[in-house]
């Protein structure tokens, strides 16, 4: 299993880039005691029957990884949800996309702890593609209060250039940390 | 660090491109592809990978363009690293950590001397297509 919950997101991520997707959306919203998920494609979509596979570490589409014969990026998630009482849902259409909707209990002592988000974003970002990749990290208050920031794939790709020239990667992995930085510092002001 | 806008990046952008395009390149790229595969990522990949970044960063290097790419095969020997710089044979190195990353920037792609007892040989031959 996976160490941290962004490199169990980043394995989904990639997934949805192997679906072939144009636009994906990651919405990341933390509260003091859940942390919600929400990853949406419109990628290649699943069938029902496949659908009902994907839950099977033993099951992969045998397109993506011909000489693979496993598939764990689903299986680890719910293995993960069902050991920290967490929730998942996972809906698909064939040829339109497939959206995942996921809440872990932050405060199930069993439940990984969340990583280096900045460093999933780049991650994420860093693929091969043309897709577009818009996360939303939100951070929600006891009171409700919303605080947040929003990436675009396109839009940072547009200023930098080639991400994997190791000066964008450069900016790109300081301009996600001051983001980051930014947001907990105003989560220390609500505290 | 204060939260940087799009204009501020852009700018910082523009003015990294203007002081490349100041010094001599041969025009020749040094890539360096990062295993990061969920083997590689369990193994500390990424802090390879913020190593090797921070190393380039801090010895003003450019023309070097940095990849990741999924499992080599060499599971027990990730983190791994393929180094391709001009002139020098295409290594893969294994067991990377922050300080090895270091290393191979400093020694392979600036000095253009190998970094020993990381090097392994070759993708896994189920891997090579």
């Amino acid at each position: 299993m996976h160490y941290s919950l962004s490199d169990m997101i980043l394995d989904l991520i990639q997934n949805s880039i192997e679906a072939k997707a144009e636009r994906i959306t990651l919405d990341l919203i933390r509260s003091d005691n859940y942390l919600t998920v929400r990853l949406c494609d419109n990628g290649c979509g699943m069938t029902e029957g496949e659908l009902k596979k994907v839950s099977d570490p033993f099951y992969t589409d045998g397109i993506k990884h011909s000489q693979r014969k496993i598939g764990l990026g689903i299986p680890f998630l719910i293995q993960t949800v069902e050991q920290t009482d967490g929730r998942f849902e996972i809906h698909s259409e064939k040829n339109m996309g497939t959206s995942l909707d996921i809440q872990f209990n932050l405060g199930n002592v069993d439940t990984p702890p969340e990583g280096d988000w900045p460093g999933l974003f780049r991650q994420a970002f860093c693929f091969e593609g043309d897709y577009e990749l818009v996360i939303n990290r939100k951070l929600v208050s006891d009171d409700k209060r919303e605080t947040g920031y929003t990436l675009s794939r396109i839009e940072l790709k547009e200023v930098l250039g080639d991400f994997n020239d190791s000066a964008a990667m450069i900016l790109l992995r300081d301009y996600m940390r001051s983001q980051e930085e930014d947001l907990l510092s105003q989560l220390k002001e609500i505290h | 660090m204060a939260k940087m806008t799009l204009e501020e990046l852009r700018k910082l952008r523009s003015s990294q491109k203007s002081e490349m395009s100041r010094r001599d390149v041969d025009g020749k790229e040094i890539h360096i592809i990062v295993g990061m595969g969920t083997c590689g990522i369990a193994a500390g990949a990424k802090d390879a990978l913020d190593s090797f970044l921070e190393t380039i960063e801090k010895n003003n290097l450019n023309n070097i363009v940095v990849k990741q790419t999924g499992c080599m095969g060499l599971c027990y020997a990730e983190p791994t690293v393929d180094v391709k710089v001009p002139g020098m044979p295409d290594t893969i190195y294994g067991h990377v950590d922050a300080a090895v990353a270091k290393e191979i920037v400093e020694s392979h792609v600036m000095k253009k001397n190998l970094v020993d007892n990381h090097i392994v040989d070759k993708p896994a031959g189920d891997i090579i297509k």
